[in-house]
């Protein structure tokens, strides 16, 4: 069982019986008030979000999801082909289960994907994942317009904010759950 | 990631409150961030430390130094409170408290006002913006009571959250987005069972001298005329351990040499500000991430 404490973005839980995840997640407590969990939940089965305000007390059922080792083999026409690592097996997922994932999936990445009564419904990537700079302008140095970060772009087309220093070609950790750069990686 | 552009401004903003209080011969003071027994409170989960507790706030010790004749004293200290981790919290926070002798909580507004105003002014800036929000320092702040905001802005009345243990829900999804849009806002006048430290009101049993300072939605300071009567102080904290354990928590032990010294201490008023929000808020950034050097999770 989970607690309320336990809630984060891309929990999966089961709320009358279908499988939902945590899509978006604030802990809130105003003043010296109690600890107020407000949720987004996603139903893994049909897409429908609901939003839902729970208390320290509330528990929850863990979705009993299999998650399978996979590697992310292609993308076409939206629908993005994954191959179990152990059975050779190929599964599919649309672009709506993918998600936001779609940022960080590089050809041949490890990835697991997760099975509701042998559907595939969902992935996880990493939570920490490298990629090569493809576009980013250079550094001037001097610059004093008081900007301390620029975008730049990585593989796979993801524009993010990353501090000047980084350079094209530079490879670089990004956080998977926050979508936010974290250091220049060597490799 | 670290900006080190943010931790400047950072540096800036705690270098113009510390301006702000020397300034007005307030006292800097530091006291033990471990402590031995904390003020109980129902919502707020102590660390612990080696049998001790992580200070949740540094609230009783600075009350004692009132008790010890000191008369305005402030402290920037890190404060810490288990399981506090959203877009505005943090396990681990730097809060600023400061306490007035002769002092109530009207007091304390005005001091809000001048203080937000001098930083402003320090950093060059006379409005704040967070969330699409341009919240002016300038003009009157407008002192809002609990009971009204209720009626404005909530979907019942305070006496129905109460009862039906909503008062908190309200707040979150309906109050508090409502406070501090155009300039900062005081919310006033909190139901006497929500405020364990704080004078009930004279003319009113019924609520405390409590305040809380919204800027933009964000809550940032909570202050009050503080209760100075050993006796009720104990009763209050008995209460509020019975509350503790109806929580399934185990509450730590009375504060014994608090409620001793608390006879001593004279009419104060007290408040704690959190730093990292007014960073946030003065910074223009939308989560108190951004302000500061390194995010728990990334230890």
């Amino acid at each position: 069982m989970y607690s309320a404490s336990d809630l984060r973005k891309g929990l999966k839980i089961i709320i009358d019986g279908d499988p939902y995840i945590v899509a978006t997640f604030d802990f809130t407590k105003p003043g010296k008030g109690q600890a107020l969990y407000r949720c987004r939940l996603r139903n893994l089965i049909n897409g429908n979000s609901t939003d839902r305000t729970y208390r320290s007390n509330d528990k929850f059922e863990p979705a009993p999801l299999d998650e399978r080792d996979m590697q992310f083999l292609y993308a076409q026409g939206g629908e993005y082909h994954f191959m179990d690592t152990l059975n050779y097996e190929q599964i599919v997922l649309s672009a709506e289960q993918v998600g936001e994932n779609v940022r960080y999936l590089r050809d041949n990445m490890d990835v697991k994907v997760l099975l509701f009564k042998e559907r595939p419904i969902d992935l996880t990537l990493p939570i920490f994942v490298n990629l090569t700079v493809t576009k980013a302008d250079p550094w001037v140095k001097g610059d004093t317009s008081g900007t301390d970060t620029k975008p730049v772009t990585v593989e796979t087309g993801y524009e993010l904010q990353v501090p000047p220093f980084v350079e094209e070609g530079d490879k670089i950790q990004i956080d998977t759950r926050t979508g936010a750069y974290i250091t220049r990686v060597k490799e | 990631m670290i900006s080190v552009e943010l931790l400047k401004q950072r540096a800036a903003i705690i270098q113009a409150v510390r301006c702000f209080f020397m300034g007005r011969g307030f006292l800097e003071v530091e006291t033990p961030v471990r402590i031995p027994a904390p003020a109980p409170e129902v919502h707020i989960e102590p660390e612990t430390s080696g049998g001790w507790f992580l200070q949740a706030s540094p609230e009783l010790c600075m009350k004692r130094l009132l008790a010890a004749g000191a008369i305005n004293i402030f402290q920037i200290c890190k404060c810490f409170r288990r399981g506090e981790r959203g877009r505005l919290h943090l396990p681990e926070l730097t809060m600023l408290e400061w306490y007035r002798v002769g002092a109530n909580y009207e007091d304390l507004m005005t001091d809000c006002e001048d203080l937000l105003r001098f930083v402003g002014r320090e950093i060059g800036r006379d409005s704040i913006e967070f969330g699409g929000r341009q919240v002016s320092l300038t003009g009157d702040w407008p002192r809002i009571t609990v009971e009204e905001a209720y009626r404005r802005y909530g979907s019942m009345e305070v006496a129905a959250a109460l009862a039906a243990d909503k008062f908190d829900q309200e707040m979150v999804c309906h109050i508090e987005p409502e406070l501090g849009l155009e300039c900062p806002a005081f919310l006033v006048d909190y139901p006497a069972s929500l405020a364990s430290l704080a004078c009930l009101k004279k003319d009113d049993a019924m609520v405390a001298e409590r305040f809380e300072l919204y800027v933009a939605g964000v809550e940032l300071a909570n202050g009050f005329s503080e209760l100075n009567d050993p006796d009720e102080q104990r009763l209050r904290f008995e209460q509020e351990m019975e509350r503790i354990i109806a929580n399934g928590r185990q509450p730590g032990p009375l504060p014994e040499r608090f409620l001793t010294e608390l006879a001593l201490m004279p009419e104060a008023a007290g408040i704690a500000l959190g730093i990292d929000r007014l960073v946030m808020l003065f910074t223009g950034k939308s989560t108190i991430d951004e302000v500061i050097a390194f995010q728990p999770e990334y230890l």
